[in-house]
């Protein structure tokens, strides 16, 4: 089967200033993402996988055009579209469209639930406001809520029931590209379901492509087709779902999944406890960037970055065993 | 072996006030027993009554528009439940402490930690101040700290959260308690740390021979570390049995749909069954049954007659019509 490439990242870097010097220049900088490469075919659920601050949400932004990289190129429908202007990147975001953690806090409290599903349509289309009121009520019925709903507003919505509006809000301008920034993470454990089960079926009808972004491998592993791992900003494994879960090559990617809670109390499996704290991302490690927690490392690792190899097809690893 | 009771709570229910005259009920009938040595898990979605179960055991709700309205929580013959300041001040961080999910909440941001630790320790014995800072760098050592010296003259702020927890944990354990009461001790850390982290309770509860009220959303957490497990949904128990037994054989169809609505890593299902609806409001609970409008099995006595919490089985109780006859 052809797979064609939607959205490449090469080489993608980020810092963000911290403190200023008296002259007003900052003296330090927080190396976001680092060196970032991956490709997503059309149509799959590719995952960005990680611990807090690893750089996951500061990638989605970076794919979104909310933040320009440093350094490297963002390839979307086989156009470079990091250095555009944010007007010549308005037709283009029509086609790519986010979702966020936090329900409540990316709808505007005093829109009614019509005007916030409808803004994008107003952005986007000429539709008159018939066309629109139709879009809205058939977007409502798709995510599971009634036209009932349209004319309330956010907090009378149960979080989510929140969740939802800001996946039609999403929908509205049919995307091809949808970046779902932990989408599930902030939903009671009983709703995490209802939501995840209405993105596949989305998935499903409008063929959407997935940028999905979590730090919970249970629920990475039930809707990826790919996923990437990153630690410290740098991606350190790039595998399809399958290869990543039964043989996980990166040390790192290896103690995350075994650090995970299995909701079966009759299993007792053996866990890799790593030592110590992630390492800030101000004084990058010289060598690899989990050299310093990791078990099987070598004089080298702390001497040099390792470079990324593929290792069987499709599956990529930065580490100096492979 | 006959099972030795440390903590009974019983008939517990704690009211919220908006006003002087009207409140919402948060819990109520909430009764349990916490044996010695055995870690008892607290599970439940967000809103359930977790945390005010604990702040009502630990007479915690002093700041809060909180009133225990009901109920008792015997801790080694002492009802806790309007007990004088002075006894509660002997007992908590001594016999029975706590650590929270925010470890920010539990550490004065102003207090350097050796001070912070020093106070907790002398407060319950009778140490000198060297004694208490020896004492204080032993405990930072066993919940694996690897510089105690340098940390102690931190500020909490200097610490990353994975630390601060650490030092929490160091803090609540330093006067060996009976009982540890950790509302989400791990939800706010990446799943490496949280590891780590559980580990050592673990570790520390079985040396030491204490009991553990772990309250958690999180089944996989536990499956992992729990003996027994009490299920809450709207402010009220609705299950209650043996770890195994509970996820081999949940009673309960809240319990049932809770367990089959997480994904399980290596389960391969790409599609969960869902409950449908979400937790109600606490102002408009549902009378009858509180989980029957969103039970597929809801019949009219459900929705009428509310069921108690009886034990169905040995060692197992559930709040349902579907397990009890009429
Ligand atoms: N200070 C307060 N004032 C008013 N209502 C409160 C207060 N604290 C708790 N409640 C209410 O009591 C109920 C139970 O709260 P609790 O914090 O115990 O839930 P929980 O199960 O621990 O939730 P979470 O997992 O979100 O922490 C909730 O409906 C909550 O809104
Ligand atoms: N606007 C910003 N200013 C400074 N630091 C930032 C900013 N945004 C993100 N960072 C830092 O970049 C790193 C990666 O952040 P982020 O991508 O948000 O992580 P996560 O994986 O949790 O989503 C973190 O160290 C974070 O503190
Ligand atoms: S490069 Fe070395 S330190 Fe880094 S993960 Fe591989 S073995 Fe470990
Ligand atoms: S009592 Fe009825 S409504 Fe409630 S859980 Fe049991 S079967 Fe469902
Ligand atoms: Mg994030
Ligand atoms: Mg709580």
């Amino acid at each position: 089967m052809e797979k064609n490439v939607i959205l490449s990242l090469k080489n993608v870097s980020k810092t963000f200033p911290v403190g200023k010097s008296l002259f007003g220049k900052p003296k330090k900088f927080v190396h976001a993402v680092n060196n970032v490469s991956f490709d997503v075919y059309e149509g799959e659920t590719f995952s960005i996988v990680g611990e807090s601050g690893c750089g996951k949400s500061t990638t989605g932004r970076l794919i979104n055009h909310l933040l320009i990289p440093d350094s490297g190129e963002v390839w979307f429908q086989g156009k470079e579209i990091s250095k555009i202007s944010q007007n010549e990147m308005r037709p283009i975001r029509k086609n790519m469209q986010m979702i966020f953690q936090d329900p409540a806090g990316s709808l505007n409290p005093r829109m009614r639930v019509s005007e916030l599903i409808e803004e994008p349509l107003l952005i986007h289309t000429n539709m008159n406001a018939s066309e629109r009121e139709k879009v809205v009520n058939k977007l409502l019925k798709i995510v599971g809520l009634s036209d009932k709903h349209a004319s309330r507003y956010p907090h009378e919505f149960s979080g989510g029931q929140k969740q939802r509006i800001g996946i039609a809000r999403a929908l509205t301008v049919n995307p091809q590209l949808v970046i779902a920034d932990e989408p599930i993470s902030a939903l009671d454990v009983s709703i995490q379901a209802q939501v995840l089960n209405l993105l596949h079926k989305l998935q499903e009808e409008y063929k959407l492509t997935y940028v999905f972004i979590s730090h919970d491998l249970s629920v990475v592993e039930m809707i990826s087709d790919r996923i990437a791992v990153m630690y410290l900003g740098f991606v350190v494994e790039t595998a399809p779902k399958e290869m990543l879960y039964q043989s996980p090559k990166h040390p790192y990617t290896e103690a995350l999944l075994s650090a995970v809670p299995i909701p079966d109390p009759t299993l007792h499996k053996e866990r890799i406890i790593l030592e110590g704290d992630i390492p800030s991302t101000i004084n990058l490690p010289k060598g690899c960037p989990f050299a310093a927690r990791c078990s099987k490392s070598k004089p080298e690792c702390l001497e040099k970055r390792p470079d990324t190899h593929e290792v069987e097809p499709g599956h990529f690893v930065a580490c100096h065993l492979y | 072996m006959p099972q030795e009771i440390l903590l009974s709570v019983k008939d517990l229910r704690t009211d919220f006030y908006s006003s002087k005259t009207s409140f919402v009920t948060a819990i109520q009938d909430v009764s349990f027993d916490i044996y010695r040595g055995e870690i008892l898990g607290l599970v439940g979605e967000s809103g359930c009554g977790k945390s005010v179960t604990s702040l009502s055991i630990m007479q915690l709700l002093k700041d809060t528009p909180g009133k225990i309205a009901n109920g008792s929580a015997v801790l080694d013959g002492v009802n806790l439940i309007g007990a004088s300041d002075a006894v509660i001040r002997d007992i908590r961080g001594g016999k029975m402490s706590m650590i929270f999910q925010e470890p920010m909440s539990a550490l004065n941001p102003a207090m350097r930690i050796d001070k912070q630790m020093i106070e907790t320790i002398c407060l319950h014995q009778d140490l000198s101040k060297e004694q208490a800072l020896a004492h204080a760098a032993e405990m930072l050592k066993k919940v694996g700290i690897p510089d105690p010296s340098r940390i102690l003259k931190n500020y909490p702020h200097q610490l990353s959260g994975g630390m601060s927890q650490r030092v929490m944990i160091a803090m609540a354990l330093s006067n060996d308690p009976k009982l540890l009461i950790a509302d989400e001790p791990t939800t706010a850390l990446d799943v490496t740390i949280q590891a780590q982290i559980l580990d050592l309770m673990k570790k520390l509860q079985k040396e030491a021979n204490s009991s553990i009220l772990l309250i958690t959303h999180d089944l996989g957490v536990v499956a992992e570390m729990c003996t027994r497990v009490i299920v809450m949904y709207a402010g009220k128990i609705v299950e209650m049995a043996p770890v195994e037994k509970l996820f081999a054989n949940p009673s309960h169809p809240y319990t049932q749909g809770l367990i089959a609505s997480v994904p399980k890593l290596g389960s391969g299902v790409k599609v969960l069954p869902s409950i449908p609806g979400s937790v109600p409001d606490l102002a408009s609970m549902p009378s009858g049954c509180r989980f029957a409008p969103r039970c597929k099995y809801a019949t009219d006595q459900c929705r009428t007659q509310e069921p108690q919490l009886v034990e169905i089985a040995k060692d197992q109780k559930c709040r349902c019509w579907l397990t009890q006859g009429e």
